[in-house]
């Protein structure tokens, strides 16, 4: 990779250039402004780029090596599960009879990508242990925002209007909190205790008969099993409210333990994770929600049933709570997440987790001696590590990321959860291989090294990016969000 | 069984359960309450081989009938268009579609300085200051247009169209309720938003007004009409507009729009049985700091070497919790990528040559209606979608037309009561002359021989 900036695609430009083709136009000419009236017709023309095909593949090949991926190298970025995207998923998510279909063709001429949707809910149902499933949600925040609307729906039908309040632990995931506000409720913290799972009493403390729900991870964002789930049930169920699973963690524990036989009401599971819909550099996700069976009535419309030999789309839902998302979800990642669980079988899913246990397992062993673990016990799939000790020795936990940039690695999550000092959140996934795991510990303990013989070369990494560490500060404080064209006096 | 996702050896197991010092895998599993285990394995289908799983996948896709072996008249929100097949071998390049969000810039400049192109390319198209990043879709990118002019004006009253799509305008009430915020809608005249009712109804209480440029029928609304209304009274001006459509109309940005959304499907992204596709959200720079998800700003590194960075993060769910603006975590990054694709590809002058395509297919679709003797719902220009009375249920109509190799269009009554036996018809740079003449002549086939049967 060489250091020079590569050009904006606007800077490409010269025109007269094209990069497309078009059908000839084989219907009359119309008279634009004529037909639209003037007012309506564009004047000045978007300042789109005029580039060749060529021109276009050379710089999208030039960012696409500016950029790291699961097939670039190691990608152990805690709770977002970067396991390898099966390349099958791609091939049959492109097939014509299921990319190339529209939304609102009659249902006769779409069964089969009916019939793959109500296979998947079925898989899933038995995979989460709920009662039924709704693949509508877009991604893993919108799920839990569709799941909070329906606990509320729930309530308000019960006449229970006063539950006002979600209860998230205090190293939940951020969209927890954020989802209950836009869902209209009231978020509560509630502590962890000193083993890094929920503080019990403080749990009673904080219930009461305003508690709508509690949102969990289980295992939790440190790796940690919540051993006290029953408990934690218990104390909810106890004051009327309704726990939710967030599935963002669901890849630790396939075939050894269901939300569904852990007491949870709600589901949500992140598909572009645990199930290998790709993670697209940001999105597209997929969230489906499962439910169990007193909150069926609530799903979001319309819902995929059974209909004789064939499929439906159910509108006819008077207590659902409407409509989250124009269509069906997003389709595509589902046929993703659909080949993924029939490539992988019974059998395969359950080694999945065992082996991303076994993984996370080894590596934090391995690390131990040489960076702080704040939580000494068996981690689920992912683990954290303290730069504490590090940070004495001047060095934070964002250098020893930068640095592991220059060994060619994708750095941990960092500073999440909130919980843990100069936290760096670990997470292998059972696609990798024991030599990719040796390798990032020797380079983990060489960075442990350095930053007790040679900080200078942590603190300043990276050193062999094509970019060096930026300049956050100035890109808030004057935002440039866009590229503008130079006028004639630049 | 031995899977090909999984590397692990029997031999790499036994040396990490050393290392670890349990003796078998389960016992890392000890944690877990003998209450909620789950014991064996799944029930659900057995582990497949790839071949004979594609084979199985491929049979049940071709169950479906797809636009590209039937010529597609539907559109309501989702086209069928042009796709530049150097689209999808761009998102096919694994550095892209493998990776996550780019939180460490300095092995993400590939993905965050296409994220900056997109954001650049919306902003011209719409004429608006600056775009975000992406959003799920254009329906749930309107929606959080409408928490945006809540929480910015302090008012909790949302006027929309019912010209703008009836699922986005269900997906603006769901969202609406969990803020407590009164959605009403503003009635029709002639297929458009009604003027004189909107006027009666804003009001102080409103926060925005919502309309959608071309709307629901693919009318062309009067935004330069619409716009001093709804500022007058204090409010934000929402347009949820098809991009594709303002290569060739002035943009929502031009007419005084606050915020400008849609979906960036009709830009190389295929039809997907309704999504995955690409919300966008576009803004005045005043409304910078409040817009949802995610932003790249172009910044410097220590050397002045010009890079991206997601930036004025402060906003969003990881950093502000329960105060962020919203919840949107994961994007449409992949797909804001397609389009930027697309839209590089179509360039300047491809963007206004196909628009105008558009427009002068669906106009000819509308001649050849009149001519063959159908009444056509609203006059005025249209953009892709054109209303016509069948005289029939438009339901035996497409099943008629099916049988001909034709995907039909939209069955309006199913939205509008008023609009039953009204068919919405979408007509792309896609469908030939002779497609659309032979559309207009087996309608025309169908009616005549349902009004012989009749008499």
């Amino acid at each position: 990779m060489h250091k020079d900036n590569q050009p904006l695609i606007f800077e490409m430009t010269k025109e007269g250039r094209v990069g497309y083709s078009l059908p000839e136009l084989d219907v009359p000419e119309v008279d634009l402004s004529e037909l639209l009236g003037q007012e309506l017709v564009r004047e000045e023309l978007a300042e789109l780029p005029e580039v060749s095909e060529l021109d276009i593949m050379r710089h999208y090949t030039a960012l696409s090596n500016r950029n790291h991926g699961v097939d670039s190298g190691f990608y152990p970025l805690g709770s977002c599960t970067m396991k390898y995207n099966p390349k099958i998923n791609e091939s049959v998510a492109r097939y014509s009879g299921f990319a190339n279909i529209h939304p609102l063709q009659e249902e006769s001429t779409v069964q089969g990508a009916m019939e793959l949707m109500f296979d998947l809910q079925e898989h899933l149902k038995e995979i989460t242990g709920m009662d039924e499933v709704t693949l509508q949600p877009a991604a893993g925040a919108h799920g839990e925002w569709t799941g909070l609307m329906m606990i509320r729906a729930y309530h308000e039908a019960n006449g229970d209007t006063h539950r006002t309040k979600v209860i998230v632990p205090d190293s939940a995931h951020g969209t927890n909190p954020a989802s209950a506000t836009v869902a209209g409720f009231e978020t509560v913290t509630v502590k962890s205790n000193e083993h890094g799972l929920v503080d019990l009493e403080d749990l009673k403390r904080v219930v009461g008969d305003d508690t709508a729900a509690l949102m969990l991870t289980n295992p939790n964002t440190l790796g940690l099993f919540e051993e006290d789930i029953l408990e934690m049930a218990a104390i909810i169920h106890g004051v009327g409210g309704k726990l939710y699973y967030d599935g963002a963690n669901l890849n630790a524990v396939m075939s050894k333990a269901r939300p569904g036989d852990m007491g949870f009401d709600v589901v949500h599971l992140n598909l572009h994770k645990t199930f290998t819909g790709p993670h697209g550099g940001g999105g597209p996700g997929s969230g489906p929600v499962g439910v169990k069976a007193d909150l069926i009535p609530y799903l979001p419309k319309p819902l995929l049933v059974k209909k004789g030999e064939g499929y439906a789309f159910d509108y006819d839902r008077p207590q659902s709570i409407g409509r989250v998302k124009p269509f069906y979800g997003n389709f595509g990642i589902n046929v993703r997440a659909y080949t993924y669980i029939r490539t992988m079988g019974p059998d395969g899913l359950k080694k999945v987790t065992e082996y991303a246990v076994l993984n996370a397992n080894y590596m934090m062993r391995r690390l131990a001696p040489h960076f702080d673990l704040p939580y000494d016990r068996h981690c689920k799939h992912e683990f954290v590590l303290s730069g504490r000790r590090q940070k004495k020795l001047g060095v934070r936990t964002l250098d020893m990321a930068k640095r592991l940039l220059d060994f060619g690695y994708h750095p941990p999550t960092i500073y999440f959860p909130l919980n843990v000092e100069e936290a760096m959140m670990i997470e292998p996934t059972e696609t990798e291989s024991k030599e990719t795991l040796d390798d990032f510990i020797d380079a983990m303990i060489q960075i442990a090294r350095e930053v007790e013989e040679n900080p200078e070369i942590v603190q300043n990494a990276p050193h062999t990016t094509v970019i060096n560490r930026l300049d956050e500060t100035k890109a808030a404080r004057k935002p440039i969000l866009r590229y503008h064209k130079p006028t004639d006096s630049e | 069984m031995k899977h090909r996702f999984l590397p692990m050896t029997q031999q790499d197991e036994k040396e990490m359960l050393e290392v670890i010092g349990v003796q078998s895998i389960e016992e890392l599993f000890s944690d877990i309450p003998e209450k909620v285990r789950f014991q064996g394995e799944y029930n659900i289908k057995p582990a497949k081989s790839e071949s004979s799983l594609t084979k199985e996948l491929a049979q049940l896709a071709s169950k479906n009938a797809d636009s590209v072996r039937y010529a597609s008249f539907l559109g309501a929100g989702v086209y069928d268009h042009y796709k530049p097949i150097v689209v999808d071998h761009v998102i096919s390049r694994s550095e892209f579609y493998t990776a996550y969000t780019p939180y460490q810039p300095e092995i993400s400049q590939g993905e965050l300085q296409a994220i900056f192109e997109f954001q650049t390319m919306i902003a011209e198209l719409t004429g608006m200051d600056i775009a975000n990043s992406s959003m799920y879709d254009g329906g749930t990118a309107l929606a959080e247009a409408g928490m945006l002019a809540a929480g910015q004006t302090r008012r909790k009253k949302i006027l929309v169209s019912a010209a703008v799509h009836p699922e986005s305008r269900d997906v603006v009430r769901m969202y609406a309720l969990g803020q407590s915020i009164d959605v009403v809608e503003i009635p029709l005249k002639d297929g458009r938003t009604d003027m004189d009712a909107l006027k009666e109804m804003v009001d102080e209480n409103t926060a925005t007004v919502m309309i959608q440029y071309p709307n629901f029928f693919g009318q062309v609304e009067n935004l330069k009409e619409i716009e001093p209304i709804v500022h007058e009274a204090g409010a934000l001006f929402t347009v949820s507009s098809n991009p594709l459509a303002l290569g060739a109309l002035t943009p929502p940005g031009k007419f005084g729009a606050d915020i400008t959304v849609g979906d960036a499907q009709p830009f190389g992204i295929p039809e997907a049985f309704g999504g995955p596709h690409c919300g966008y959200f576009a803004v005045t720079k005043k409304l910078m700091r409040k817009v949802p998800g995610r932003l790249v700003g172009e910044t410097t590194d220590d050397e002045g070497r010009r890079g991206f960075v997601l930036t004025l993060q402060a906003r969003e769910q990881h950093i502000r919790r329960d105060k962020a603006t919203s919840n949107i975590c994961s994007n449409q990054a992949l797909n804001a990528l397609a389009a930027s694709v697309a839209m590089t590809a179509l360039g300047k002058q491809g963007a206004k040559e196909i628009a105008i395509q558009n427009i002068t297919k669906t106009h000819y679709m509308k001649q050849q209606l009149k001519k063959a003797g159908f009444e056509i719902a609203f006059e005025g220009a249209h953009f892709n979608e054109v209303v016509v009375k069948t005289k029939s249920s438009v339901k035996e109509l497409n099943a008629a037309l099916f049988e001909k190799g034709m995907i039909g269009g939209y069955d309006l009554g199913l939205s509008y009561d008023e609009f039953a036996g009204h068919m919405l018809i979408a007509v792309t740079e896609q469908r030939s002359k002779e497609e659309i003449d032979a559309f207009v002549q087996e309608i025309d086939a169908f009616v005549r021989e349902l009004e012989a049967s009749h008499a």
